[in-house]
């Protein structure tokens, strides 16, 4: 296999390029994702390679966006809809929540739904809060969908094959932030299946499940805890939903110490649930109680200094491991 | 046919829409509408009686609506419906044992008891599914159209929704989408004067909703929802509109629903005067289609009486399949949340 250094966005637009020259039932509608190959450059070139029958500007309409993909879905292609910013999702919520997500079981298996829905979440920009949020929880919780967020190019490019080769509307979420960060990624076309966590780093003392761009934060804060003595166990779990709760539960049992970090308000976040599974299935291994590290309960701020007060780091992360280990 | 120049509005179907007419086209469009008739006021007796689970939005009155414009779609045109669905379904050909057998939550049902009656699906005649959030098919009517244009399968999708759901903000949105891509939409709104409780007058200015479709740049054509050969004339015409390349059209139906918002007797919210339901009721569709089949010589009020004895055996034999089918399986209850 050959590798070679691409960046997050590249690495995601080789992806689209890929799924598109392979199936011809894949075709791209979103705001600007043609002529201008998105705010965010995520489809670059598509247009040209493919023509304006497989990628097409839209309104700006974002229920008839997906809904247009939930339709066409339905009858056998493999749309992908962007939606841009994640903030823009409630827009379209109820053709994703009550639409996509239920036709497959309220018609009782006789339709499925082959959407990926594209946007771009995370904060870090000072782009404040309609154009910052990371609203997995919201989705993860609904029945039917699906929810991937990379946090690598590598990632990047295996999620997005991954979601629109899954056959349920699944929601491949990019980090803004991340857009630039660069990584080893495979030429050929590969994908990455729905709910199957990353060990990022391998350690013995703390488990940290970190989501998205805060996988690159805890494998910092990992580094500088090894230089203490501290082992620090990074997973990535990938997809929201399915949740791999086994890899999770699984390295738990072996560091007795778990901390979930998550750039989303931590109130009602993914780390509520993970904390949940965790004491359910590994409660007689833990050395402390689960520990979160996320957002405060408030809209994204806007001041870059009130926004990193807002976002977890990576030396907020090793000081919430040091406070696990020494409480233990 | 006559346009007013303010508004753009076609007040339809064109002159001798009549002319040419079979006896096979009076027996088929007044065997989908006695069929959706019975299938209704039986249901809405069951659920009255505590036979049946759940509530029903009954479609009987708009049943010219559903026959006429389903005469002119084939089985691989697809539509979508609404939360009163069951005429969209029966119309486009859904057979009563599994229509039945779903309204009754079992496992021979449509979708197997998960869905009841505002989620009947029939994939193999092009029933999309029902909806029961108002408005919320419309945007999935036209990714199905896109799918025809993009396949370039020659076939069309058909939405129908109600006087309230063209104030959402996805029939706008979807309307304009379907129309700047020249997508092979039929919108079809079916006006009965309502958005449940709330008359029309209350809920927008226009009387003619049909007058939307100036601001898409689409035809908008008015037809008397009570009449099924009108219905399907002009849906012949936006049908060969949208297969043309053409793009959408928006008709509305004035129509009207004889029962509640919901149930026979519904509520009991004194929101309509009787003297409206009942002037209504004199230009009954069905009623109006058996004078003009007697009137024409081409059907006698036997052939009509018989497909009434048809239909009412149908009834039987559907709503004693259902009862004696098998209830769906608590074990099974995670089946199919996700393709696997």
């Amino acid at each position: 296999m050959t590798t070679r250094e691409l960046t997050y966005v590249k690495a995601f637009n080789e992806g689209m390029h890929q799924m598109m020259a392979s199936d011809p039932d894949v075709f791209l509608i979103g705001e600007d994702v043609a002529g201008y190959g998105g705010v965010f450059h995520m489809f670059d070139g598509l247009l040209t390679e493919f023509g304006d029958r497989r990628v097409k500007d839209t309104p700006i309409a974002e229920q008839a966006i997906i809904g247009l993909g939930v339709g066409a879905a339905a009858r056998g292609l493999r749309p992908v809809c962007d939606l841009m910013f994640m903030d823009f999702i409630g827009v379209a919520m109820d053709q994703i929540f009550n639409q996509a997500a239920k036709m497959k079981y309220m018609f009782g298996g006789a339709v499925s739904v082959p959407l990926t829905i594209t946007t771009a979440g995370g904060g870090g920009m000072s782009a404040a809060a309609q154009h910052s949020q990371s609203l997995e929880a919201w989705l993860a919780h609904i029945p039917g969908l699906k929810v991937a967020m990379p946090a690598s190019p590598y990632d990047a490019k295996g999620l997005i094959v991954g979601a629109i080769r899954d056959d349920n509307p699944t929601i491949v979420v990019l980090n803004k932030k991340m857009l630039g960060v660069k990584g080893l990624v495979p030429e050929e076309l590969y994908g990455i299946p729905m709910g199957v966590a990353n060990v990022v780093r391998e350690g013995t003392d703390v488990t940290i499940v970190a989501i998205a761009r805060m996988v690159v934060e805890a494998t910092k804060a990992a580094k500088e805890l090894e230089a203490e003595g501290i082992s620090v166990e990074v997973i990535d779990p990938r997809t929201v939903q399915p949740l791999d709760t086994d890899t999770i539960v699984t390295s738990v049992k072996k560091t007795h110490r778990a901390l979930i970090v998550h750039e989303a308000v931590e109130f009602g976040g993914i780390g509520a649930e993970i904390s949940s599974q965790i004491q359910e299935s590994a409660f007689d291994y833990l050395d402390a109680p689960v520990a979160r590290l996320a957002a405060p309960f408030s809209p994204v701020p806007y001041a870059p200094i009130l926004e990193n007060a807002y976002m977890p780091d990576a030396a907020r992360i090793a000081a919430k491991v040091r406070a696990l280990v020494e409480r233990s | 046919m006559t346009e007013t120049a303010a508004t753009g509005v076609i007040y339809g179907p064109r002159e001798g829409y009549r002319d040419g007419l079979t006896r096979g086209l009076v027996l088929d469009l007044h065997r989908r509408m006695v069929r959706i008739r019975l299938f209704e006021e039986s249901s809405g007796k069951l659920v009255e009686t505590g036979d049946m689970p759940g509530f029903l939005h009954l479609y009987v009155g708009q049943e010219a609506v559903a026959a006429g414009v389903m005469s002119v779609l084939g089985d691989a045109d697809q539509i979508t419906s609404t939360h009163r669905g069951h005429g969209h379904a029966i119309a486009k050909g859904a057979e009563f044992r599994p229509m039945f057998a779903e309204l009754y939550g079992k496992t021979t049902g449509y979708c197997k008891g998960r869905g009841g009656s505002m989620h009947i699906v029939d994939m193999s005649r092009g029933m999309l599914g029902a909806n029961a959030i108002v408005g919320g098919g419309i945007p999935i009517a036209i990714g199905a159209g896109f799918a025809s244009q993009y396949r370039g399968d020659g076939t069309v999708a058909a939405t129908f929704f109600g006087d309230g759901a063209s104030n959402i903000g996805a029939f706008h949105e979807s309307i304009n989408m379907a129309a700047v891509w020249d997508l092979p939409v039929i919108f079809v709104c079916e006006n009965n004067g309502y958005a449940e409780f709330t008359a029309q007058s209350s809920h927008m200015k226009l009387e003619d909703i049909a007058e939307r479709a100036a601001s898409y740049g689409i035809p908008g054509v008015v037809v008397d929802g009570m009449d099924a050969l009108a219905v399907r004339a002009v849906a012949l015409d936006a049908v060969e509109r949208a297969k043309s390349g053409a793009g959408p059209t928006l008709i509305e139906a004035k129509t009207y629903r004889y029962f509640d918002h919901q149930g026979i007797k519904g509520m009991r919210i004194p929101y309509r005067d009787p003297a409206e339901v009942e002037a209504w009721k004199e230009r009954d569709a069905i009623k109006i289609l058996e004078a003009i089949g007697t009137e024409s010589g081409l059907a006698s009020t036997e052939d009509f009486a018989a497909i009434w004895a048809e239909t009412q055996a149908d009834i039987t034999d559907g709503i004693e399949f259902a009862r004696n089918s098998p209830d769906p399986d608590p074990a099974d209850i995670l089946d199919d949340v996700y393709t696997v």
